[in-house]
């Protein structure tokens, strides 16, 4: 009994190790089991002649190029974003709120639909052939990767930067300083702490990107991640695939290491009121406003407009056409979409109840172990989709874990993606859930279950919520582990699908994935305005 | 035997004793001040009668009854914390109900009660309103209503005016004074504040060392702190120290060594005669209102007088004490 603390808000040891066992057997079978089964088997073979068979030269340039894409695709992001951080933390300006929603909503959309909206620019601008081709080149990954992670960027160096004020600055200013000078010698060194974890996220999200570089890089261009996948999946050459995951989970803890250390020792200063700029400069603006819009403006609307384009001008014939059966496809690319609904609705609802019960665990336990869960849980999110699909894939097929026939695979490694988004999302909220809020409950005569339910449930309910919508959103556009996940045809998902279809020339199936992109587009835009719409504040009633 | 009993009761934290063996009774009607400095023990000993904390040792009953090991939410105590702690997702209507409806209060009833603790503490027409569009003195009265309208037979508060502005704090104190003791409302009121402790005390207990050191009426108090840390927590200021023979500057004032405490308004300052009594030079004089506290330099030794009239600075004056200025202190 800890004596020492208050009474409520607390349950007993035995209550905590009920709840905790659901979570605790999810994350065992389904994500630490299929880790420790890539690990124990490149234990038991010989890596090192594994990767001489594979050739040694290959390997090094593949491990190479993944290190240098992700390097360069980080630096390039934060130059690009930092801009936009400026206009967004310091200036008040018509726009600014349309200008920080454009910001998110790459961040949001599925991998392969951010492949599909490049694949239609490209195509659209005659970048994808000739002299000045882009497509299947390292400057189509490169222009992906910051289309994705300029939102990590303004999230984390933004918020930052609104928070210190402007203070120093000003000192700078007044002191003889330079904007430029101020800059460099004042802004910069402050934002130091922000800015190197937001590069050390988004240089985690390149390290470990899949979609993208198969979808843009073309069949040539090689990472650890997509060679797991081709050895795999294509070749099925299990051994060469666990030496080249096992060197890939080894760079991602790695990463992810520093991402924690860096993210602990980041404090986001207090909101500053005083020393708001009230205006930008026009020019300054106008680029940022332009830039943004035609980063991210441009191939959103370029895929919405080359799947209505059809051979006799505009229509809706590429919609129509997704109920049809093509040869490539088993099933046709709308019970493609039913699929992936259907798999979104019970991948959420696993992570919600692992999610939720995980965060009761996470909240009210008092020693190590509710730690330990609580970063069990949250490393689904930083290990790569493509090892956890893998891992899944030479784990779970003999008895009593053979689930290669469940139609519940699928749905399982979606719930595994989603449950770190429900529980970062609820720990926080039951977490501000202030003590003295319960305390006033049990003073005025409810009893601890009814504490529960009078005050942390109407507060954490809205979390329960926005988490759902995060996991519905994530099942939907899958595509690393599911990719690995045995395929047959009635369980092929949308991504899946539109992956297959971008992957082949001709008209009449570019029109469709352009097509089936904008629907699955829709569906986590869906998701993500009902998230927002939950987000505001609800009231309790008597 | 009614009313609040607290016996023997010690806290610690790890090693740090805040509470030690500490005996307190607040009798039925009866509003009893908790007056200590920050760090004293005052808020633990506010959570342990409540029961959010259960003692170390000791026992807290009221009347025969033991309360020690009733859960919190059985005591049938009202607490107002200084932060108010209003459930944030309900209005002020629904925060005001909420201890009548876990008890179980039908709506019909509910409904007029909400609105009847709503009209003592002057919030009428402030039902359906949203908690955080209520200013702090508001706050504070929603908070108020919502512990009194369950009718606790305790009411602990817990620095409720702490975080008010001086002005909005003594009006506040005054009226929530007059509303305890018109409902003839058992309470124990937690704070650091002397002036708010004598407006709402029916008596006043001294926390200091884990104990009550002293406990009476604001004016027994007032008159014999009994010790330095008293006296010290109740904002006298003429603490004088006396030599082996028990003399300082004025003069001859007990038989030996020690503290004492000079009541500034039994010391009476004006023209410097010749009898031979201690003479003191003014300097300085701080217009307070009512009254002008004057600092006279008698000697080595500097006291407080309060005095109506004004007096120039390094003008000389006689220092008189009259009967009853010199209290011994330990």
């Amino acid at each position: 009994m800890d004596r020492s603390g208050s009474p409520l808000g607390r349950l007993s040891n035995r209550g905590l190790l009920l709840v905790a066992l659901a979570p605790v057997t999810f994350l065992t079978v389904f994500f630490v089991y299929p880790i420790a089964s890539i690990l124990w088997r490149g234990a038991t073979s010989d890596i090192g002649s594994l990767l001489e068979s594979f050739g040694k030269p290959t390997f090094v340039r593949v491990v190479w190029f993944t290190l240098w894409q992700a390097a360069a695709s980080t630096a390039l992001t934060v130059v690009i974003a930092l801009p936009t951080c400026h206009l967004l933390a310091l200036h008040r300006f018509r726009g600014r709120a349309a200008l920080r929603a454009a910001t998110t909503v790459p961040f949001v959309l599925p991998t392969v639909v951010v492949g599909g909206a490049f694949t239609a620019l490209f195509d659209r601008l005659g970048l994808d052939g000739g002299v000045f081709r882009v497509h299947h080149t390292i400057w189509a990954v490169l222009l992906a990767h910051v289309f994705f992670n300029v939102a990590v960027v303004v999230r984390t160096v933004g918020s930052f930067w609104e928070g210190m004020g402007v203070g120093p600055e000003e000192q700078a200013r007044s002191l003889g300083a330079s904007p430029w000078q101020a800059l460099r010698w004042v802004t910069l060194p402050r934002l130091g702490p922000a800015l190197a974890s937001a590069a050390s996220i988004v240089f985690l999200f390149c390290l470990t990107s899949f979609g993208v570089i198969l979808i843009l890089g073309g069949p040539t261009m090689a990472t650890l991640e997509t060679e797991v996948w081709r050895h795999a999946v294509w070749r099925g050459d299990l051994p060469s695939a666990t030496a080249l995951a096992v060197v890939q989970l080894v760079a991602v803890v790695a990463a992810v290491t520093v991402t924690n250390r860096l993210q602990r020792q980041l404090v986001v200063p207090g909101r500053q009121q005083a020393g708001r700029l009230p205006k930008p400069a026009r020019h300054l603006l106008a680029a940022n406003l332009a830039g943004v819009g035609l980063l991210i403006g441009l191939p959103v609307a370029v895929l919405l407009e080359r799947s209505l384009s059809t051979h006799g001008g505009y229509s809706f014939r590429n919609y129509s056409a997704l109920a049809d059966r093509v040869d490539l496809l088993p099933v046709s690319s709308l019970v493609a979409l039913s699929n992936s609904l259907l798999f979104a609705v019970l991948a959420t609802g696993m992570a919600v109840v692992v999610g939720g019960l995980a965060s009761v665990v996470v909240v009210h336990g008092r020693h190590w172990t509710s730690r330990l869960l609580d970063l069990g849980m949250t490393l689904p999110l930083g290990a790569s989709a493509v090892t956890l699909g893998f891992g899944m894939l030479i784990a779970l097929d003999e008895p009593p874990l053979d689930f290669r026939s469940s139609r519940w695979l699928v749905p399982v490694a979606h719930a595994l993606v989603g449950v770190p988004f429900v529980i970062r999302i609820l720990v926080p909220t039951l977490r501000s859930v202030d003590a003295r809020l319960r305390e006033a409950a049990a003073v005025l005569g409810a009893s601890p279950t009814s504490v529960r339910m009078e005050v942390d449930l109407p507060i954490a309910w809205r979390g329960l919520l926005v988490g759902a919508g995060f996991a519905f959103a994530v099942s939907i556009g899958e595509f690393g582990a599911t990719s690995f996940l045995p395929r047959s045809p009635d369980r092929l998902t949308a991504p899946l699908a539109l992956f297959r279809l971008l992957g082949t020339p001709g008209e009449a199936l570019r029109g469709q994935a352009m097509a089936l992109a904008v629907v699955l587009m829709g569906l986590t835009a869906c998701a993500v305005l009902a998230i927002e719409r939950v987000r505001g504040p609800i009231r309790g009633s008597l | 035997m009614s009313g609040l009993h607290v016996e023997g009761v010690g806290v610690s934290y790890g090693e740090l004793a805040v509470l030690e063996d500490l005996d307190l009774v607040v009798q039925r009607s009866e509003v009893v001040v908790l007056l200590g400095p920050s760090g004293s023990g005052k808020t633990t000993l506010l959570r342990v009668v409540a029961g959010l904390r259960r003692p170390d040792s000791g026992r807290i009953r009221w009347g025969g009854e033991d309360l020690t090991d009733i859960a919190v939410h059985r005591r049938g105590v009202g607490l107002v914390f200084q932060d108010n702690a209003l459930f944030p997702h309900r209005d002020v209507e629904d925060n005001v109900a909420f201890g009548l409806r876990v008890a179980g209060v039908p709506v019909g009833s509910r409904i007029r009660q909400v609105a009847e603790m709503l009209r003592l503490v002057g919030l009428d027409g402030f039902a359906a309103r949203s908690v955080d569009t209520l200013s702090g003195g508001e706050a504070q009265r929603v908070a108020l209503a919502r512990a009194l309208a369950p009718g606790p037979r305790l009411l602990l508060l817990d620095e409720p005016f702490g975080s008010l502005d001086r002005v909005l704090r003594d009006r506040l104190v005054g009226e929530v004074g007059d509303l305890l003791r018109s409902l003839g409302q058992t309470a124990l009121h937690v704070t650091h504040d002397r002036d708010e402790a004598f407006a709402i005390a029916d008596r006043i207990a001294v926390l200091g060392k884990g104990r009550i050191q002293r406990i009476g009426t604001p004016a027994e108090v007032w008159a014999e702190p009994g010790t330095v840390y008293v006296a010290r927590c109740l904002g006298h200021v003429n603490l004088v120290e006396l030599d082996s023979r028990g003399r300082c500057p004025l003069g001859h004032l007990a038989e030996g060594a020690g503290t004492v405490l000079v009541h500034g308004d039994r010391v009476v300052i004006g023209p410097s005669g010749d009898d031979g009594g201690p003479v003191g030079t003014v300097v300085e004089s701080v217009f307070r209102g009512e009254t002008t506290l004057v600092r006279v330099r008698v000697g080595d030794l500097v006291i407080g007088v309060p005095s109506t009239a004004e007096v120039g600075v390094g003008s000389e004056v006689a220092v008189v004490l009259k009967p009853g200025a010199v209290v011994p202190l330990d």
